[in-house]
């Protein structure tokens, strides 16, 4: 059953260094606040997973929280490359690191094999690509029924999923709207769960509107940070901060540059203040 | 650079991203890679195909972008959409359901047989260049009917053999989809900035069909790493006409105020 905690608290309850920790958002609703209370609490030896990875990994990367990245697709979005990433696999700063990678199918479909407690995915994909041969998770297995050769990935079951919403009310249950990514599945498939949310309303019931509407007992704790996807976006709160996406990347370029930004805007802040 | 044509004055870009456009109808359902592919994607819809269906991996189904997304995932592209649904429905039900006619994609690298590249240059444990890597492109390649590409055209992009292969396009030999049982088309066409491409009916090696205005054909070959061949009748392409360039040009425009410094149409 969820719980109303500040983010600190929630932080430092819930996610452990070493943790397999999914901080997921399809572009939409990235939990930005929730990954800054991570790199400010120092957590380390991460294994992060993510489908698109984002400027949020890329300054969890660079602040040295990660040894391992499972991801599929790991750009600044319409941008460029994502530097600091760039750097922990050319280069191995701050720390090597590991990497799993895979196409976005195969996390969608890894995500939902894990909500839905199965041990694998199975599904038609990586059909003459050689992901399948730098990732030994990706297998291929025949079909029972029909003799087809169908893609196998194993279930992503994340310590810890983190996710951003709109909306909690009072008992605790969450709303999520908009593009839903893969929010619904990351919180099932995982053993603990943190939401942020803009704010707490009386109701989040879905209304017919086709929400994605999370009960409580699928949460553990809930903390109240408006803007806490910025500069993500909350459909219906606020935008997608676009110029900071391209901004980003003269950031991050540059590790100084990138060492200020974050001494300034993660440690330098409290949790709650954004 | 730029070029005129019958007086009306284009660069190079204008003149890929028409002829991208150009490919897409009615029809079409269309799965929207981001950059080069939106852009021809989104002017195809503002200009001579006004019902086809766009999708973007975001889920967002019948998306009708007023700007150019600059990424996958815009508010812009869940607020114009006819219904938006979650990644794993999208490519569950939507991409390997085969119900998307075309693949529109791009990448860092494409060899003579449509294969792509957007992984990494170089070595993968130890590469020179780390790209972003698949995304949907991987399943996009073999889930649609058929799969369009546009890339900008030079010899590093064009290439003998590529550094990995994240999609499938015809294979290493230009025959492997039959032997991995992929039932659906796999490249059709190759749009650059120099010329239109198509694969050859019975190598599917790709071939030059067309070549744009005011460009030589020995512009084209020393911009393809590979001894690129020709159509046996190679055409000019069209140049972009008035109503194509203004549509073209409104929506980057848009693009660039709603987004500040970027066009939105970036490579990657």
């Amino acid at each position: 059953m969820s719980m109303f905690l500040s983010l600190k608290d929630a932080v430092a309850r819930f996610v452990r260094s070493g943790d397999r920790v999914a901080l997921e958002g399809f572009t939409h609703l990235i939990p930005f606040a929730a990954g800054h209370e991570i790199i400010r609490q120092r957590l380390t030896d991460l294994t992060l997973i993510r489908m698109t990875p984002d400027l949020l990994y890329d300054q969890m990367i660079g602040s040295g929280c990660a040894k391992k990245l499972i991801f599929s697709w790991g750009g600044n979005p319409g941008v460029g490359s994502l530097h600091r990433l760039r750097e922990a696999v050319e280069k191995q700063w701050p720390a090597p690191l590991e990497i799993e990678e895979h196409s976005h199918s195969a996390m969608a479909h890894a995500y939902a094999a894990g909500a839905a407690g199965m041990p694998a995915a199975f599904f038609r994909g990586y059909r003459g690509s050689d992901l399948a041969k730098v990732n030994p998770n990706i297998r291929f297995i025949t079909c029972p029924f029909t003799g087809e050769s169908l893609a196998a990935v194993p279930a992503l079951r994340p310590d810890v999923g983190i996710v951003h919403a709109q909306q909690a009310d009072r008992d605790g249950n969450v709303r999520v709207s908009g593009i839903v990514g893969v929010q619904k599945e990351v919180v099932l498939a995982s053993a603990r769960v943190i939401v942020t949310v803009e704010e707490v309303v009386d109701r989040v019931a879905d209304g017919g509107s086709n929400a994605v509407v999370l009960p409580s007992w699928t949460i553990d704790a809930i903390a109240v940070v408006p803007g806490g996807a910025r500069p993500s976006y909350a459909h219906g709160y606020y935008q997608r901060d676009n110029a900071f996406y391209v901004a980003w990347d003269a950031i991050s370029r540059d590790r100084d540059a990138f060492r200020q930004w974050i001494d300034t805007h993660v440690h330098g802040v409290a949790a709650e203040v954004r | 650079m730029s070029t005129t044509t019958n007086d009306v004055t284009y660069t190079a870009t204008e003149m890929m991203t028409v002829a991208a456009a150009r490919a897409l109808t009615n029809d079409d359902v269309c799965f929207v890679g981001i950059g080069l592919p939106s852009a021809a994607c989104n002017l195809a819809r503002l200009t001579h195909a006004p019902r086809l269906k766009l999708l973007y991996e975001s889920g967002t189904l019948e998306t009708k972008p007023q700007v150019l997304p600059l990424s996958i995932g815009d508010g812009e592209l869940c607020e114009t959409a006819l219904t938006t649904v979650s990644v794993p429905e999208m490519f569950q039900y939507w991409l390997q359901g085969e119900r998307i006619t075309i693949g529109f994609l791009g990448g860092a690298q494409v060899d003579r047989f449509g294969n792509l590249n957007s992984t990494v240059i170089g070595d993968y444990a130890a590469p020179k260049v780390r790209l972003p890597g698949s995304g949907g492109a991987t399943e996009i390649a073999t889930g649609c009917q058929r799969i369009y590409i546009v890339m900008r055209h030079n010899p590093r992009a064009f290439v003998e053999r590529l550094s990995f292969q994240t999609s499938l396009g015809h294979g290493p030999t230009g025959r492997e989809r039959r032997a991995l049982s992929v039932h659906t088309e796999g490249p059709a066409l190759l749009v650059t900035d120099l010329c239109v491409m198509k694969p050859d009916a019975e190598t599917n090696e790709f071939c030059v069909v067309s070549i744009h205005p005011g460009v030589t054909r020995e512009q084209v070959v020393a911009a393809t790493g590979w001894p690129v061949r020709f159509a046996a009748a190679v055409t000019v392409t069209p140049a972009p006409n008035t109503a194509e360039l203004e549509a073209l040009r409104d929506l980057n425009a848009r693009t660039a105020k709603a987004h500040g410094s970027s066009s939105g149409a970036a490579d990657l």
